[in-house]
């Protein structure tokens, strides 16, 4: 549960992997649910209308100012985006 | 840090065989991005842009933005797994590769996992000394870049030891084919030179291809280096190392080395090769491990939902093929035989990566000896002393062009050095500089006559001695015309004209 | 109170075109009962400041002598899951309060070129996770019939609005019954359209496979109307059909004069007996087949038998993709950063971020999702839940080669009590057992008020369904039903809600 929540970065509390470990049943029942029909002979459906080769012609659209492209950003500097420290002391 | 402990490559090479893959990235220069419509700075004209200028909602995963594929990305792709020798799929998909990073706009790469677009091929380079080696390809496959992070606040400006780090999504989204070959062996002490040979050959094919800008600087063309080594008389392959950031050819060949020689090292002190990408630094010339991922493994791939199969009709796969380049190797082993190179004079310009402008100069009308002449001899000598790319400094055209008023008698040798320095100088085409600095032969008879016979005049004792059928003597009354006529005349005429007059 | 706001869209639309009056007025009208009544409803999170400016704009392009649309100069709610430039857009959740979308999602622009006007963003579930928009980050919604239960979800702020009088049509988006489910407890009319209907672009994805948006209504001629606005291909989407669609709006006028029904037939599903449905659901649902088999409708029973494992592989595929699709909220280019007491790294932020601002059931089937992706679990449970939706295409393909459409009870229940079901998600996920299948199939699906239920007098809707891109179907035997409905009651349903307010 632990490396789910590193996965998915959710600094889950022990309450929470409590929890969650309890409800994890739910998708084994699932699982088994679905198993009693999903047999290798069925194909899998992806898409619920299948459709292919839908592409985009390369021409160039209208693009965001920086000013739009930075406008939620919690941290700038500049015309960047600014993130702490990618690594920590350790290493 | 402690130090790396590296074994003699020789030695190493005795002690185990090395096992090569590479995994090489390319970004092509289509206009937009691959699933976007803002413009690429792969390309040409973008690549200076200002940081988080080229970007549309999905290259910043902004809620709500969905992508949409570029055709001609696709085409490109399609084109290059021929290039390859590859099969293409009847159908193939995108994928979502998950993992946290802060270059990545939505937290997930849309790449092919299952279903790449292209797949087993095979393609052959060419090592310097002519030998030809077969690397065989696993897939090729079509996914997105990720935006550039400057690491700052810290003493080196890498990511170990800064503060912060500040992101441009320029880059994010930036249509790219990756190149995965099959493990290659047989090797052996040549795979620095094979590594470099094979990414320059997929250089030269996407040129060819004029679907990539390739320039390895810019980072258009980026090599992950996988080696491992077992023991002679293994059959079980090595751990293996993926280096990464390995940004020219040069880099490519140094860091198979360098990993060859550090496995061995560790290897023969019985430790183990730890599975791992590995960092290549170009100033130090040594690898270190790279971002480390504890999630490396567990990417969650699953298709991708916002986009459809892509599935290349037949005919437009048999289009592209019939519009493909000749193979690097076939092309060369043509352009040796209409030029009638020997080994020497063609590994020449090859290993100068000059095959494109003296196949242009040739073009352009000048005889292969002559355009070979140029770009190996004295175009290549200024560049090297300038630190400069010879390519760079004048185009196939002005040579051709020098090469024709040296042809017709207009310049001497010497002179047409003269004018080509003019040309790099930037004085304009071969005809401007000569008129400019007043660099033609004399070719007006009556000049030289006129100086002839005064020279003749002068040395009444040369003039008797030529009369007298040492002709060898000439050469003094050569140099004084010469002289009079400031270089600008051809010695050969002159002779002539001395002896016509001498003989007067 | 005005009358105005008793108006349907039709209606308004047609005095607007009249001139009887402004968009400003009706505006101001729809604004005043929000101040009146969303204290006690909270079906709004945010009232547009620029509503009477658009309005006014309206107005003024119509007095220029402009050939305006049906529904120009009528108000609009719209579910806070599409984005809007001109107000905030938090899909309900904490972590984007107060995001501000540099587009509009395609709906709202087509919307906003039609003339409607934006009149505020409907609250939901976080992200439309939930069945009773109690897991909003912002405050549950109240069901105007009672206001101590649940207005249904993920959409209920929207069906709310629209039963309150806030507003004559809004916008939803449906999953796996998210206009649907709440429609059927609010009384009103809701519509999820055939997956590619509608252009998905600029509303925040929950699972892209499944979602759909679509429009929310008090009459099917007004979803007809919204419907024409909104659908039709969108180049921005790749998951948008290409189709020509006919008017929605003209078939649901040709369904009122009932024509449609008769000879229709319409499938009954055997595998949802009435054993699984509170028995005024029953009854109300069965009263309906009465009414229509009256008029010459054939009710045929039809076997479903994958139908039942639909919850089980929706709960499979939608924790699968959001887990990806909310990956994007991470505090690096947009929405909350929460970072630890003295500092941290990126993946440290990210994660008290994500923890902080996500509430518990988005965090619940982001974990779900994450787990259901990882190492070695895809093929099981990914892929797998995939072919259900294979075999329920197929029991639709074989269900529709009898009947025209099929009918059954929009959800199990009445609306339930708020706070009753929200520590049981097994027990809340079970309200969506009939409309999951149309979502799985990407078929397109209607709910209608059909009564009210005796034991507890609260609205229930019956829920139609017809073949992928057989939309106008719905709109037909929907408006031929609800016109012997209306007539049956004596007016509208929702003439019996109670009074809101002090005022009806
Ligand atoms: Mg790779
Ligand atoms: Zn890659």
């Amino acid at each position: 549960m632990r490396h789910l929540g590193v996965l998915a970065r959710i600094q889950l509390s022990d309450d929470e992997v409590t929890k969650l470990t309890g409800q994890l049943d739910a998708i084994v029942d699932n699982i088994a649910k679905v198993s009693e029909v999903a047999t290798p002979d069925v194909v899998a459906t992806s898409h619920p209308i299948a459709m292919h080769n839908v592409f985009r012609e390369d021409v160039v659209g209208q693009t965001l100012t920086t000013a739009q492209a930075l406008q939620n950003a919690p941290d700038a500097d500049g015309d960047r985006f600014r993130v702490t420290a990618i690594l920590g002391e350790e290493q | 840090m402690s130090a790396v402990k590296l074994m003699d490559y020789d030695k190493a090479l005795e002690l185990f065989e090395p096992v090569l893959g590479f995994e090489v990235h390319v970004e092509l220069n289509t206009e937009t991005k691959m699933f976007s419509d803002a413009p690429n700075p792969a390309n040409e004209r973008n690549h200076d842009a200002e940081p988080n200028t080229l970007i549309a909602p999905v290259d910043l995963g902004l809620p709500g933005s969905l992508p949409v594929v570029n055709e001609t990305a696709v085409r490109s792709s399609i084109s290059l797994g021929l290039a390859l020798g590859c099969s293409i799929a009847e159908s193939c998909r995108f994928a979502r590769k998950n993992y946290f990073y802060p270059d990545l706009g939505k937290n997930y790469q849309i790449s092919q996992y299952d279903e790449p677009i292209a797949f087993e091929g095979s393609v052959e380079v060419e090592l310097e000394d002519g030998t030809l080696v077969t690397i065989p390809i696993e897939r090729a496959h079509m996914e997105e870049d990720a935006g550039k992070l400057t690491h700052l606040g810290g003493a080196t400006g890498r990511i170990q030891g800064a503060e912060y780090s500040l992101v441009d999504y320029n880059r994010a989204g930036v249509p790219l084919v990756e190149i995965v070959t099959k493990p290659i062996f047989g090797a052996e002490h040549r795979a620095p030179e094979i590594a470099k040979a094979y990414v320059a050959t997929i250089r030269d094919i996407v040129r060819g291809l004029g679907i990539s800008e390739a320039r390895l600087e810019r980072g258009n063309l980026r090599c992950d280096a996988n080696v491992s080594l077992r023991p002679r008389g293994q059959e079980k392959l090595g751990t293996r190392t993926e280096t990464k950031n390995v940004n020219s050819m040069r880099s490519v060949e140094r860091a198979v080395r360098y990993e060859i020689q550090r496995q061995a090292a560790i290897l023969a002190d019985g430790g183990s090769i730890t599975q791992e990408t590995r960092h290549w630094h170009e100033d130090t010339g040594t690898t270190s491990p790279g971002r480390p991922k504890s999630d490396a493994d567990d990417y969650r791939y699953f298709p991708e939902p916002d986009l459809l199969p892509v599935q290349p009709a037949r005919e437009l796969v048999e289009a592209l093929r019939a519009e493909l380049p000749e193979q690097p190797v076939a092309r060369r082993r043509r352009l040796k035989a209409d030029w009638g190179f020997g080994d020497i004079e063609f590994q020449g310009v090859v290993n100068a990566g000059l095959l494109d402008e003296v196949e242009a100069t040739i073009a352009a009308g000048t005889s292969p000896d002559a355009a070979r002449k140029w770009w190996t001899g004295e175009i290549s000598r200024i560049a090297n002393a300038a630190e400069r790319d010879a390519a760079s400094l004048i185009s196939p055209e002005n040579v051709a062009a020098l090469q024709k008023l040296v042809d017709a008698g207009t310049l001497t040798d010497k002179l047409a050095r003269q004018v080509l320095e003019g040309v790099i100088a930037g004085e304009g085409a071969p005809q401007e500089v000569v008129d400019a600095r007043g660099l033609a032969v004399v070719s007006d008879d009556g000049a030289l006559i006129a100086a002839i016979d005064e020279a003749l005049a002068a040395q009444p004792d040369v003039l008797a001695k030529i009369q007298d059928g040492k002709v060898q003597a000439a050469g003094a009354v050569i140099g004084a015309v010469m002289k009079a006529m400031k270089g600008q005349a051809d010695a050969a005429r002159v002779r002539e004209l001395i002896l016509e007059r001498a003989a007067q | 109170m005005s009358e105005i706001i008793r108006w349907t869209a039709a209606e308004l639309g047609a005095k607007l075109a009249a001139g009887e009056v402004s968009s400003v007025e009706a505006t101001q009208a729809h604004l005043d009962r929000i101040a009146a009544v969303d204290g006690d409803v909270h079906a709004f999170l945010h009232v547009n400041e620029h509503a009477l400016d658009a309005a006014a704009e309206v107005d003024r392009r119509r007095a220029g002598g402009e050939q305006l649309g049906e529904l120009a100069g009528v108000p609009l709610a719209i579910k806070d899951v599409l984005v809007t430039t001109d107000q905030p857009s938090t899909s309900g959740s904490r972590i984007l309060e107060g995001y501000r979308s540099p587009f509009d999602a395609t709906v709202v622009a087509r919307a906003r070129a039609a003339g409607l006007v934006g009149i505020g963003k409907t609250n939901m579930d976080e992200f439309a996770m939930g069945s009773s928009t109690e897991f909003s980050a912002y405050g549950a919604t109240h069901n105007p019939w009672d206001l101590d239960r649940i207005p249904g979800g993920s959409g209920g702020g929207s069906a709310a609005a629209v039963a309150a009088f806030e507003a004559p049509i809004a916008l939803g988006s449906d999953t796996g019954g998210s206009i649907r489910q709440p429609a059927h407890v609010t009384g009103t009319v809701g519509i999820k359209p055939t997956y590619g209907g509608v252009s998905r672009y600029g509303a925040i994805a929950l699972a892209s496979s499944l979602d759909q948006v679509g429009p929310v209504s008090r009459t099917v001629l007004d979803a007809g109307l919204l419907h024409d606005v909104i659908g039709g291909h969108d180049p921005k989407d790749s998951t948008s059909l290409p189709d020509a669609w006919p008017s929605f709006a003209a078939a649901a006028r040709e369904g009122a004069t009932g024509q449609v029904l008769k000879g229709l037939k319409v499938g009954v599903v055997k595998e949802l007996p009435d054993s699984g449905f509170q028995a005024g659901v029953a009854a109300s649902f069965h009263a309906a087949l009465k009414l229509m088999e009256a008029q010459g409708a054939e009710i045929v029973e039809i076997s479903a038998p994958h139908f039942e494992y639909g919850v089980a592989a929706y709960y499979l595929i939608l924790p699968a993709e959001a887990s990806s699709n909310l990956a994007k909220f991470d505090s690096v280019r947009f929405g909350l950063r929460v970072t630890p007491d003295g500092g941290g790294t990126v993946e440290d932020v990210m994660s008290l971020t994500r923890e902080v601002g996500f509430g518990p059931e988005v965090k619940r089937r982001i974990i779900l999702g994450t787990y259901a992706l990882s190492a070695g679990y895809y093929d099981a449970y990914y892929g797998s839940a995939q072919k259900v939706r294979t075999l329920i295409q197929q029991d639709f393909d074989a269900a529709f080669a009898q009947v025209d459409v099929i009918a059954t009870p929009s959800a199990p229940t009445t609306a339930f009590k708020l706070g009753e079901k929200i520590g049981d998600p097994l027990q809340m996920y079970l309200n969506d057992l009939t409309t999951i299948p149309a979502n799985l199939a990407g078929v397109p699906g209607i709910s209608i008020p059909s009564g009210l239920a005796e034991e507890d007098g609260l609205p229930v809707g019956i829920q139609f369904l017809a073949p992928a891109r057989e939309d106008a179907r719905l709109y037909r035997v929907g408006a031929a039903l609800e016109t012997l409905l209306v007539d049956a009651w004596g007016g509208p349903l929702l003439d019996r809600a109670p009074l809101l307010g002090g005022t009806r």
